[in-house]
This record gives C-alpha cells, sequence and structure tokens, in this order.
C-alpha cells in the first residue's frame, strides 16, 4: 500500500459545552476519493475545518507528507497543499471568473496585474478539466454548478496535494454531479488525494475509494467501499438498524388519490404564474394530499411555492384557498389564511442565525399575533420544549443560537416554526437538502403524519425518490414550465418521471 | 452532542471567568477606570472631591450629577439610535432634528404673549415634538418605503434638517426667556434634574417597550435577517417606519432641553456632530452596527463613558484644540480592550489557550516550512 500524504491521529475539539471531536483519526491516499461519512453534528464539518485551518487543533496531530503540521490559518493551509470547496461556494460573484480563480495571487508585471495573463491562464486551466466558459464575464452570471467548478479550478491551480469537498453536490442536479465526478476522477488521476463529504449516499458508492465514518464526534472506522454494503454503511453512520424508510412507502399507498380528491381543494392555484420565474400554472392540494414537484434544478420549482406563499408577487392568476380568493400578495397575507412556507435556503431566507432556537421557532407565530401580543414566556417554553422533543432537535437547548446548529437541526428548527402556527397548508422546499439520512428519515416521517392529519403539503425535492416515496401526485416541471402531473399509482417511478422531464411530454 | 462542561460551572475561576465574559464587563471596567482617573485629577489638580454629592436649594449637585445632566442629551439620541442601528440601520440626522426641535419650541414661545405661561410652553414642546416625530418618519419612509440606503436617506436629513433650523429660526438664535421652558433643561423634580429624569424616562420607556413586548425580538429579527423575518411574516417596513420615528422623537427630546439650558435656539451648533457620538456610544455599548441583537443598557454604559470622558477632559485641563484629539484617543483605546480578538492577540505572546505542549519542538516553525 502506498504511504498516505496526509495523516491525522487522535484529534480533539472542543467547543464550551460540546465535545465536537474525540480522538478521530483520518488518512487520505494519494490519488484516492475518500468520503467523509456521518450524520450531522457527527463532526465532518468540524474534522475538515480543522485540517484547513479555520479551526485550531485542541489534541493530536496532523502530518502532511511526513511532515508535523499546525496551521493557524486557512491560508497556511492552501500554502501547505491544502485546497478546499465548500458547500456554499465562497466566491465573489461580482467578480469575473478570471478575477475569482487568481485573486490574491494575480499574475504581475510593470504596471500591476497582467490581465491579459491572467484571462489566457484562466482558460487554461478550465480547459484542462475540459470546461469552455468565457472567464471574463462575473461569476454571478453562471449556474452554481460552473461556480463550484471554478472553485475546483481555483483550488487546483494552488498546486494541490489534497483537495478538499465539503458537499460540493448539495445544489447541483443530475448533469451537473456527473461532470463533477468527471473532474473528480481526472483530478485523482494526477495524485492529489480527495476528501469528500455528502449526504447522497448514491454518489458515494460513485466515485469514492475508501470511506471513514464518524459518530457523535467520534471515529467509527475506515472501510474501502467496496467493501462495505450500502445498508451496513447507513448502520455504522446512524447507530442503529433503520427501517423507518420502508415502512413509509406501505403506508402511503394505501390511501388512494380518488378518496382524497373527493372534496373541495384547500389550496388552489389558477393560472398562476410571474414573467421570467414560472409560467402561469394550475394546481390543487387537498386536505390530507401530499403533492410532490419534480424537475431539475433551475426548472421553476422554488418559484412555483414561492409564488403560492406570496413571497413573490404573482403578475398572473390567483391562488384560492378553500375556493375563494386568497388574496396572498405577501407572506403575512399567505399566514393569515394558514399557508406556511419553509424555504429551501435556510441561513439567508429562513434563520436568523444569532437569535436563539426559542426564538426562532415563535417567529412566525408571533409575527401572526403581531408585537404588541407577546407570546407569553411559559408558553413560548412550552411550545418550544414540545417541538424540541417531538422533532428531537439536538442539542435541546432553546437558547442556543440557531447558527451553532447543525444543518439538520437547523431544518427542524424551521419546521417548528411553521408547525406551531398550525397551519393547514404546508410549503416545503428542499426539506432535506444537505442533512443526513437519520434526519431525512424524520422530516419525512413528519410529512406523513402531517398529512394524515389533515394538512395539505407541497413538497418539493431534488431527490425522485424521496417525491416518490411521498407524494400522492406528482406536478413535473421543465424549463419554468409546468408540463404535467401524474397521480403516483403503479405505474410511475422514477425512470418514468425523468423521462417526462426529458421529453417534456404532455401526457 | 454532551455537554460534559455544565457541572464545573459554579467554580470560582469558572464564575470570574464567565463575569470578564459578560459583554459589558469590559465597558463598565472602563467606565469605573475612567471615573476613578477624574477623580484624582479633581482631587489633585482642582482640590475638589469628585464623588462628593449636595443638596442645594432642592436640588443635586456634585461632578456625578453634572455628568448625568449633561449626558443626558447623548442618552436620549442614543437610545432612538440603538433600536435603528438593531435594524441594520443607522440615522446621521439625530443632529438636525435635535436643531430643528429646539428652535421649534423657541420659537412657538418667543410668539407666546407670555412667554411664561405654562399652557404655551406645553403646546410649544408638543409641537416640537411632533415635528421631530415627523421627521424621523420622514426617515422612515425613505428608508422603508422607498428602499433607500440608511445612510443616504438619513444623510438627506442631516444637510436639510439644518437648513430647516436655520429657516425656523430666519438664521438667528432666538433666545427665550421663559420659567416653565427652562425648567426641562435646568429644573429639578424631587431633587434630580430633570434632564435626567426625562432620559431615563425614556429610556426606561424604550426597554420596556422592546423587552415587554415582541418588538425587541421583531428588531433584532429585521436586523439580523430581513428576508428571513419578511418570509416569517414579520412586517419589516412598519418596524422600521417605528424605529426610525421613535429616533425623531427621541432627538426631539434631547433638542428642548439643549435649547433650554441654553435658553435659546441655535440652528447651527445644536446637537452638532452628536449623531457620531451616539453611534459611538452604542457601539461601545455592544450593538453591533451591523444590526441585529442589541442592548439598552449597553447604550446606557457607552454613554455614561462618553459622558466622564468629555468631563474629565475638560477636568484635566486638556487644552480646547487638542481636546477631540484626546478624546479620539481613549475611545480607540476603549475599543481594542473591549475587542476579544485584539486581547487575544495580546496575550499570546504569554501563552496560547487551549493548546497543548506541542508533540515536536517548534510545530508552528516546521509548518512554515512546509509553506
Amino acid at each position: 500500500m502506498t504511504e498516505p500524504i496526509l495523516t491525522m491521529r487522535g484529534i480533539g475539539k472542543q467547543f464550551p459545552g460540546v465535545t465536537a471531536l474525540s480522538n478521530v483519526d483520518f488518512r487520505l491516499l494519494p490519488g484516492e476519493v475518500h468520503a467523509l461519512m456521518g450524520e450531522n453534528g457527527a463532526g465532518k464539518s468540524t474534522l475538515l475545518k480543522v485540517l484547513t485551518g479555520v479551526y485550531s487543533v485542541d489534541e493530536g496531530e496532523i502530518e502532511l507528507d511526513g511532515r508535523p503540521l499546525r496551521f493557524g490559518t486557512p491560508l497556511q493551509a492552501q500554502q501547505a497543499g491544502i485546497s478546499t470547496v465548500y458547500q456554499e461556494v465562497n466566491l465573489c460573484p461580482n467578480l469575473s471568473v478570471a478575477e475569482n480563480i487568481f485573486v490574491g495571487r494575480e499574475p504581475r508585471w510593470l504596471l500591476g496585474i497582467n490581465w491579459r495573463a491572467m484571462r489566457r491562464r484562466a482558460t487554461e486551466l478550465l480547459a484542462r478539466l475540459q470546461i469552455d466558459i468565457d472567464v471574463s464575464a462575473d461569476l454571478g452570471t453562471y449556474s452554481l454548478a460552473i461556480q463550484q467548478m471554478v472553485a475546483i479550478a481555483r483550488a487546483l491551480d494552488v498546486e494541490a496535494k489534497v483537495l478538499v469537498l465539503d458537499e460540493p453536490t448539495s445544489s447541483l442536479d443530475a448533469t451537473e454531479v456527473a461532470e463533477l465526478f468527471r473532474i473528480m476522477r481526472q483530478v485523482k488521476q494526477s495524485g492529489v488525494a480527495i476528501a469528500f463529504v455528502t449526504h447522497f449516499i448514491d454518489q458515494v458508492y460513485e466515485i469514492s475509494d475508501r470511506i471513514t465514518v464518524l459518530r457523535n464526534g467520534r471515529l467509527v472506522g475506515e472501510y474501502l467501499t467496496r467493501e462495505l454494503p450500502q445498508m451496513q454503511l447507513v448502520t455504522r453512520m446512524i447507530g442503529k438498524e433503520l427501517e423507518v424508510l420502508d415502512r413509509l412507502e406501505e403506508h402511503q399507498a394505501k390511501r388512494s388519490l380518488a378518496a382524497l380528491e373527493s372534496s373541495r381543494p384547500v389550496i388552489e392555484a389558477r393560472e398562476l404564474g410571474r414573467r421570467g420565474a414560472v409560467a402561469p400554472f394550475s394546481m390543487t392540494i387537498h386536505a390530507g394530499e401530499v403533492v410532490g414537484l419534480a424537475g431539475l434544478l433551475g426548472s421553476g420549482r422554488t418559484e412555483v411555492a414561492r409564488l403560492m406563499f406570496g413571497a413573490d408577487r404573482a403578475d398572473h392568476g390567483q391562488v384560492l384557498v378553500d375556493g375563494e380568493p386568497a388574496g396572498v400578495r405577501n407572506p403575512r397575507a399567505a399566514m393569515a389564511r394558514d399557508i406556511a412556507f419553509c424555504s429551501e435556503n435556510r441561513r439567508t431566507e429562513g434563520l436568523v442565525g444569532e437569535l436563539t432556537v426559542r426564538e426562532n421557532v415563535i417567529l412566525a407565530l408571533q409575527a401572526a399575533r403581531g408585537w404588541t401580543r407577546p407570546i407569553p414566556r411559559r408558553r413560548q417554553d412550552e411550545l418550544v420544549a414540545k417541538y424540541i422533543s417531538a422533532l428531537q432537535i439536538t442539542p435541546a437547548n432553546p437558547d442556543l443560537a440557531v447558527r451553532d446548529l447543525s444543518g439538520g437541526n437547523q431544518q427542524k428548527v424551521m419546521l417548528a416554526r411553521w408547525l406551531i402556527t398550525e397551519p393547514r397548508v404546508l410549503i416545503l422546499d428542499e426539506p432535506t437538502r444537505g442533512i443526513d439520512v437519520g434526519a431525512k428519515a424524520e422530516i419525512q416521517r413528519l410529512v406523513v403524519q402531517l398529512s394524515d392529519g389533515g394538512m395539505a403539503v407541497l413538497f418539493i425535492s431534488a431527490e425522485l425518490e424521496e417525491v416518490l416515496r411521498l407524494s400522492h401526485k406528482i406536478a413535473v416541471l421543465r424549463d419554468r414550465r409546468m408540463v404535467t402531473e401524474l397521480a403516483n399509482d403503479e405505474d410511475v417511478d422514477a425512470d418514468r418521471i425523468m423521462e417526462t422531464i426529458a421529453s417534456g411530454a404532455q401526457s | 452532542m454532551t455537554s460534559p462542561d455544565s457541572q464545573v460551572a459554579s467554580s470560582p475561576t469558572q464564575r470570574l471567568r464567565d463575569l470578564t465574559r459578560h459583554r459589558l464587563f469590559w465597558p463598565i471596567v472602563v467606565l469605573i477606570a475612567l471615573l476613578i482617573t477624574s477623580a484624582i485629577v479633581s482631587e489633585v489638580r482642582n482640590f475638589q472631591p469628585f464623588f462628593s454629592i449636595t443638596v442645594r436649594e432642592g436640588g443635586l449637585y456634585g461632578p456625578l450629577i453634572n455628568i448625568l445632566r449633561y449626558g443626558s442629551v447623548l442618552m436620549l439620541v442614543a437610545v432612538g439610535m440603538t433600536l435603528v442601528i438593531a435594524t441594520s440601520g443607522i440615522d446621521l440626522s439625530v443632529g438636525a432634528v435635535v436643531a430643528v426641535s429646539g428652535a421649534m419650541a423657541c420659537l412657538w414661545i418667543s410668539r407666546l404673549d407670555n412667554e411664561n405661561s405654562l399652557g404655551g410652553v406645553l403646546v410649544a414642546v408638543v409641537v416640537a415634538l411632533g415635528l421631530a416625530a415627523l421627521l424621523g418618519a420622514w426617515n422612515g419612509f425613505l428608508v422603508a418605503g422607498i428602499g433607500i440606503q440608511p445612510i443616504i436617506a438619513t444623510l438627506i436629513l442631516l444637510v436639510a434638517g439644518r437648513g430647516l433650523a436655520q429657516l425656523i429660526t430666519s438664521g438667528q438664535i432666538i433666545t427665550v426667556n421663559s420659567g416653565p421652558y427652562e425648567r426641562i433643561g435646568g429644573g429639578f423634580l424631587f431633587t434630580f434634574p430633570v434632564p435626567v429624569l426625562l432620559a431615563a424616562a425614556v429610556t426606561a420607556f424604550a426597554m420596556l417597550l422592546t423587552r415587554r413586548t415582541a418588538l425587541g425580538m421583531m428588531i433584532e429579527a429585521v436586523g439580523g435577517n430581513a428576508e428571513a423575518s419578511r418570509l416569517a411574516g414579520i412586517g419589516a417596513r412598519r418596524i422600521k417606519l417605528l424605529v426610525y420615528t421613535f429616533s425623531g422623537f427621541c432627538a426631539g427630546v434631547a433638542g428642548l432641553i439643549y435649547a433650554s439650558s441654553f435658553k435659546g435656539a441655535d440652528g447651527n451648533n445644536a446637537g452638532l456632530f452628536i449623531e457620531l457620538d451616539a453611534i459611538l456610544a452604542v457601539v461601545i455599548g455592544g450593538t453591533s452596527l451591523a444590526g441585529g441583537r442589541f442592548s439598552l443598557s449597553g447604550t446606557v454604559v457607552g454613554v455614561l463613558m462618553i459622558q466622564s470622558l468629555t468631563t474629565s477632559i475638560y477636568a484635566m485641563g486638556v487644552p480646547p484644540e487638542t481636546s477631540m484629539l484626546f478624546k479620539a484617543l481613549v475611545v480607540t483605546a476603549v475599543c481594542l480592550i473591549q475587542s476579544p480578538a485584539f486581547r487575544a492577540k495580546v496575550t499570546l505572546g504569554r501563552r496560547r489557550p487551549g493548546a497543548p505542549p506541542p508533540p515536536t519542538p517548534a510545530p508552528a516553525e516546521k509548518a512554515e516550512v512546509a509553506a
């Protein structure tokens, strides 16, 4: 076996009140893709941040190429040959592609920056990854996937020995993921070691050579990917057997669409549309019904949700609640009609990071009551405690700033915020994105429970399996147009939906 | 995740550490240090006891009382400013509103048949405060209704407000000779100076308003993440309109006090540069200029600190032409002492907290070699 290029031994990291990592070993071999797996809060991100110099280590040692390292800053780690591409692309969308690649180390000549050389080298660099784009255009004009690849190109150009990819695929669609994987394979051919975090288990098996599993800040083990069956991986990640998902499917199949749709719909979109966002569409959701939205990234899924909640103002058609025009001009109006909306962007559109879990949970209910009628403290505590235990939010401390929670727990806080308003219509935009298997199952189970209780749910997810598992009927979007609506019966499966998306056929 | 450290929280050293981590710890330490310095200077240089408070003619007098009295104008302005900053805004126009409010009150009183009529003075006060609140609401309208950046929107009134004050006073200094009006700035009630009571009342009102209702949380939500707040159904516009109006009102009260103790309205100099002191007091008190979490009690400490600094500069006999520079140096030092990042840097030479003994000699140097 070849010598590891990077070895981390006995790594420990503590935050006030929390042991994030305890005695964790991690190593990377040159030319391998190494997946780091674990539930939310297992310590994956912390380990990577220790590796990339964002956090200092409390215990343990790091060796790169046999030499001990201790980074004070991300810049030092980068100079030592460890490059990182984070989950949220952290480049500047208002700078050009070339500027983004070379910012901080621009090619210079006598009178300052040599722009021509910069553009030429950027083009070459991207060409090596077989990406052909105009490097003088603003980065923000390209898709997230391209931005991600630009970030990778930047990371590689600094003579990286180790490339760290923290959930690079969470906002990419299937073709974009394939493209990313092609580039990752190319990179590993050149001997670079890639550390890779994702929540998509299929992707781990597609791309990785080796897997390290963490749980609760401790090392569970390191495995060769081909020797670890998927079920065992999941079992090791969550530390218990997982049967919930299978049970769900049976359950949801029992309820027939016809029975559900015999009554008047709770919410109806009638020729609802907005120029530049989504073409006019019509849709009904009945009490106890889950409607799934399927479509590629950018197909208009989120736009549909935002129009129905009044987050954006429609310029065509209307939303009806109980058969009457509801006038959802803005979120407040939608809330008055018992509509709730969990945005896909928890960080920018969902939570107020510096406020506590308690404050974030009561925010919508308090907004509905108005500021002059505060929710009594005891009632707040009751509500928050109830949902912390019902949704198993950890740490179960209502006074923690919500930004200190892991992604999955933040998502649960979002859900709790809307559930305490007791909505009749719940719009969930990518509620399971970027969260781990256990939390994902919990949220799916919750959706089933809520719809059983009579709630009308609009469920959006990039994962077709999930949409199929939960929905009674599925609306398919393509190029910002709703192309068809399918009853989710026996002859509908992922292939059929993919086909519909691909062909755009109106069936 | 477990929290294994929770049991040790009660040990004395831990308690001390919690105390030093309290966000008002350093501002209060600096405030006390300033007061002690002033006291020493005052005793040694001027042979005056600093901490003595005497009662004369039904009112309290003494250096400490003076700090409170002269600080009341800044206190009022800073309270309004705190709420505006918490919504991630800023109000540069407060100084101008101070001038307008004083000018309006003095103009009204000067036109009374009897400047000493209590009813007439009350009307003047109401009119001046109404105008100040209206100007604040104008700011709020520009920011929340039209969407102009707060710094630009209030800059407009910073300039226009001075003009308005000049217009009201016709470019003159209007002097008034009104007993009831002079009591606002110079009178006593229950032995306390009236301006101190006014500032305390408005501050207490703001604290109750924000913390006994849900307004404080909503202001913090809007300032912390405006889009998330909108999607949670918070009427961010209404909240912004409210805080800018309140800020105008606070500046209005401050303007009444200023013009009353001056016995006249000076459109040029009333409240000049007070917005800068107010912003400084808010920041020293621990409210971030980026918005979000705010602390009115922090602002109180910040105001007291700035005012005792101003007072002690006079007491120390720093020549007026250098006093601004001196103040700037002290404020810079205060801000640095408060910054955890700076303190960490200063103490870094002595020990690296949390770092275990290095496994190999001088690993930091080796890392640099590797780079």
